[in-house]
């Protein structure tokens, strides 16, 4: 189990100044950073960064039109194969769709939908969850009962099931999907927040405030939430994933953010048949950029989880 | 005839942080041991004497690694044996005894089958042999009923009979050491004595050789012959248990005496001021000055070597210095 | 041991209780039972008429007693579209489902535990990053996309597996003789779903083994039986695994649930005829009542589900079997 190094040599000297900062700059995730302040920026400038508008057709070159049709000018050609494959061009560098949309630009405008509706969602949710967790840990009694039993039931529903059924009575929508986010993963929050807030109540701060006759409200207000919030934010970075793959499946069977939008999933699924004649990069792009998000945000969610909870630090 | 462990200058040192935080767990300790002797090992919590027994048996956790230094078992250096090799020195030759009874059961686990694994690893025991050692050794911690107990598991029993199991458990391998690490600090005070005789009365009929490690006095007081105490990761002193009561000779031993409650008196409780010291931070010179109540500059500036005297006694301190120079 | 199924089998009976009457109040008080019809263009007249039928122009609490009523009453709803009563469709359904989730869930097992054990018994070092990497990805790769490449590579390009349906086996329950086999045919079209849903669990299975172990493995019981001198190989298999193990399952409860969500896309994608392929059915024929009647059916499923897994926990734990 043991071996006997060197001696003396072996131990290192390191000044303390550039032992801490080494600790923390070599933990900062930066690849998943960056990749998510690519995908922000973009998401926010995509009108400027755009190649094509969203919603109209690519217009075709000539060349193109006689290649696919024999015909001198066409509206759009539709299904054309990113730029290196045969029939590709730049202009449209990751193809074009069904109905002749670049690809590119729709991803582009796609990233809006899916970070606006996940983060705000996962706000919502957030809202919800740690106010009702933070009543349900600090009021005690009978207010922890019924919220802590709602929020366990809430929490047996599948969420994805869930918001079908939610989406089945509302109708498809970008705010309704929100709506929805919030509605369903509310639950998540309550129960992490009301055993934090439980640990919490137990402190000398809390129970001086409380021997000083501070109101309860106002205990909740100036204690109890600042302090919760680590978890609430690991929490957050964690759900945002969860909500993006909600929203995109939603969108994917129909019932999120309804077309024209290109929403991520909603891509995906006007694909699906054109899966099977071998254009798979009409459903790939959008799952890849899928992929790409959940994973940053999840890398992010670990970090900050590991970096928050100093007994998990040298796992 | 070489004694039955001889611990030379052992050094045992934590790296934390990559590698950047260096804590001197265990810095050049050494102590023989014969057999059938008790050995003590006392000291504040976070001197080392954790560190040190499982340096004996090699089982240390990551980011642990001994240093330098020797530990001979019965002549063969430890410290070149192979994983192996330590595997089976360890329940065999030399058996632990760890603080918490409860912690250290396997909960899912019957009780015969925890303590048949050392006979059955070591001694190759099978079957109907096996469930009779296992009750002969339960018979022998005193387990009333050891037929029924044997299927019963962890959670069942009470602390002290716990504790008496994991003493069954550490004779199963027929060891010649057993490191007892603060066996008693988790049990009731009631069922300490008790378990203490059991582990003299254990100890006097298989001629084991007891490593005891405790911060309680009055246990060493009762247990052992001979005694060291630790002070952030080194031996401060070791002498036979009634020279260090009647003549102690470190000034962190005399200030560990003097702690000790006394009936009968008014006076105030006596706390030995300050902290003890980041192991990864010590100061310079010898360890203990700046709590130390008979500091000179010399301790200061340079570290104490162990000092002999003529009964065998070692001191680690300028102190004992002067003291053997006076005569 | 008694005891303890009394409590949870009554702690499952409130929470059934609280699902449904969640489902009822989310349902009407977010939206419009009939909206999937108005959306499809119905007339003002039909609405009415609709509503009327399914009891929503009567007052909240008596649609609540009679809602209750029919659940006890083991009625989940007619469907719409196809006149029958949703719960017999859905029994007729749940078998191609558990088939595909039992295939999934053995899949993330024998993929996510040993990776996890692995991880955890290397940790900190390359395959520990490795695996957690594994673990990452997985989580994050939504599993109809998962499910779409693996159309793409090994269903087209590759041919060598059939990508639509599920075969021609089916389990009747009124007949006997298909009881067992229906569990091992038609195994070719069950690989690409069940691998596609399982995937996700993989990453999550990898995680809870790796942390589980990671926590037996620095146990103080996990010390002594080292020092008891016990070979390695045994401290692990012996051991560490039965402790991990209880945490597994605690999270296996949490996965099935994640799995049935799942699942509904997954279905979709491979035409496989289940449940969740029965929500898509229900969504696309704008049959309310079907959408809502596989909800609460799911629902009870999965109450059903952790109360099994509950029992199988006090079984595994002596602590709990051998209490009163």
């Amino acid at each position: 189990m043991a071996t006997i190094p060197v001696g003396a040599a072996s131990i290192p000297r390191v000044s303390r100044v550039a032992r801490r900062s080494y600790r923390i700059v070599a933990e900062i995730p930066s690849i998943p950073l960056l990749i998510l302040s690519i995908l922000a920026f973009v998401a926010v400038f995509a009108p400027v960064l755009a190649p094509h508008p969203k919603f109209t057709p690519v217009k075709p070159t000539p060349e193109q039109c006689q290649a696919r049709f024999g015909m001198a000018s066409c509206p759009y050609v539709d299904n054309v194969p990113p730029f290196w494959a045969r029939g590709g061009t730049f202009d449209t560098p990751l193809g074009t769709d069904f109905l002749g949309r670049d690809v590119l630009s729709r991803l582009m405008y796609g990233a809006r939908i899916s970070l606006v509706v996940a983060l705000t969602g996962t706000l919502f949710a957030g809202a919800i969850g740690t106010l009702l967790g933070v009543v349900a840990g600090y009021m005690g009694k009978w207010w922890d009962q019924i919220i802590m039993r709602i929020t366990d039931a809430w929490l047996t529903l599948p969420s994805l099931v869930f918001a079908i059924l939610l989406s089945s009575v509302r109708g498809p929508g970008l705010w309704n999907v929100v709506l929805i986010l919030a509605l369903v993963f509310w639950s998540r929050y309550s129960r992490a927040v009301r055993g934090e807030v439980l640990a919490l109540r137990e402190r000398d701060f809390v129970k001086l405030a409380e021997i000083n006759g501070i109101g309860k409200v106002k205990i909740i207000r100036r204690h109890l939430i600042p302090n919760v919030m680590n978890t609430v934010m690991v929490l957050f970075s964690l759900q945002v994933g969860v909500a993006v793959i909600i929203e995109a499946s939603l969108s994917f069977l129909g019932v999120g953010v309804p077309p024209p939008e290109p929403s991520w999933g909603l891509m995906m699924a006007q694909e699906r048949d054109s899966l099977m004649e071998g254009k798979w990069w009409l459903a790939v792009f959008p799952g890849i950029c899928v992929t790409m998000l959940v994973l940053c945000a999840n890398m992010l969610g670990d970090w900050l989880r590991v970096r928050l909870d100093p007994q998990l630090r040298n796992r | 005839m070489p004694p039955l462990l001889r611990v030379t200058d052992l050094k045992t040192y934590y790296f934390g942080f990559r590698g950047t935080r260096v804590v001197k767990a265990v810095d050049g300790v050494s102590f023989t041991l014969e057999a059938g002797e008790t050995f003590g090992l006392v000291g504040e919590s976070g001197c080392g004497k954790t560190t040190t027994c499982h340096s004996l048996v090699r089982l240390l956790p990551p980011g642990a690694r001994i240093v330098g230094g020797g530990i001979e078992l019965e002549g063969e250096q430890l410290l070149d044996k192979s994983p192996a090799q330590m595997r089976e020195i360890r329940g065999r030759r030399i058996a632990t005894i760890l603080q918490d009874p409860m912690a250290s059961l396997d909960p899912l686990f019957s009780i015969g089958d925890q303590v048949a694994e050392p006979a059955y690893y070591h001694q190759a025991l099978r079957g109907g042999k096996l469930r009779q050692r296992v009750r002969d050794l339960l018979a022998a911690v005193r387990i009333p009923s050891p037929e029924a107990r044997m299927r019963n598991f962890p959670h069942q029993l009470s602390g002290g009979m716990r504790q008496r199991i994991v003493g069954a458990i550490a004779q199963a391998g027929g060891p010649r050491i057993i490191i007892a690490d603060e066996p008693t600090t988790n049990l009731d005070v009631t069922i300490q004595l008790q378990y203490l005789s059991l582990l003299r009365d254990l100890q006097r009929a298989s001629g084991v050789a007891l490593v005891f490690v405790t911060h309680n006095l009055g246990i060493v007081a009762k247990m052992c012959d001979k005694v060291a105490v630790m002070y952030a990761g080194k031996i401060v002193e070791m002498q036979s248990v009634r020279g260090l009561f009647y003549d102690p000779r470190h000034p962190y031993t005399r200030a560990l005496l003097e702690s000790i409650p006394k009936l009968g008196t008014k006076e105030p409780l006596y706390a030995i001021p300050g902290q003890p010291p980041d192991l990864s931070a010590l100061p310079t010179g010898c360890s203990f000055h700046p709590r130390c109540a008979s500091a000179m500059d010399r301790c200061r500036s340079d570290e104490p070597p162990e000092q002999r005297a003529e009964s065998g006694a070692v001191a680690r301190c300028w102190l004992a210095d002067h003291e053997v120079a006076r005569g | 041991m008694g005891r303890y199924v009394l409590v949870r089998a009554l702690y499952s009976l409130v929470t059934l209780w609280l699902l449904v009457t969640i489902i009822f109040a989310m349902v009407r008080l977010t939206g419009d039972p009939v909206l999937m019809k108005a959306e499809a263009g119905a007339d003002a007249v039909y609405l009415a008429e609709l509503r009327r039928q399914w009891g929503l122009d009567k007052a909240l609490h008596w649609q609540y007693a009679s809602f209750i009523g029919n659940l006890l009453q083991g009625n989940f709803g007619h469907s719409f579209e196809k006149s029958l009563p949703v719960r017999d469709i859905y029994f007729e359904r749940l078998p191609n489902s558990l088939k595909l989730g039992f295939a999934a869930f053995l899949i993330s097992i024998v993929l996510g535990v040993p990776l996890g054990m692995l991880s955890a018994l290397k940790v900190n070092t390359r395959w520990d990053n490795v695996g957690k990497m594994i673990a990452l990805v997985g989580l994050s790769m939504p599993g109809f996309f998962v499910g779409m490449v693996l159309i793409i590579v090994f269903g087209i390009e590759l041919g060598w597996l059939p990508v639509l349906g599920k075969g021609s086996s089916a389990l009747v329950w009124s007949n006997p003789a298909t009881w067992v086999p229906f569990w091992f045919k038609d195994w070719p079209y069950l690989i690409m779903p069940a691998f596609a849903l399982g995937w996700y669990f993989s990453g999550a299975m990898l995680r809870i083994t790796r942390s589980g172990m990671l926590d037996v493995l620095g146990s103080d019981y996990i010390k002594l039986v080292r020092l008891k001198g016990v070979p390695e190989r045994m401290v692990v298999a012996k051991h560490a695994l039965k402790n991990s193990m209880i945490p597994v399952l605690t999270f296996a409860g949490l996965n099935l649930l994640i799995m049935v969500n799942v699942a509904v896309v997954i279905e979709v994608i491979f035409n496989w005829p289940g449940v969740g392929q029965l929500l898509y059915d229900g969504l696309s024929n704008r049959d309310f009542p079907m959408v809502q009647g596989v909800v609460l059916m799911s629902g009870l499923m999965i109450v059903m589900l952790n109360f099994t897994i509950d029992v199988l926990y006090g079984y595994v734990d002596p602590r709990i079997r051998l209490s009163r």
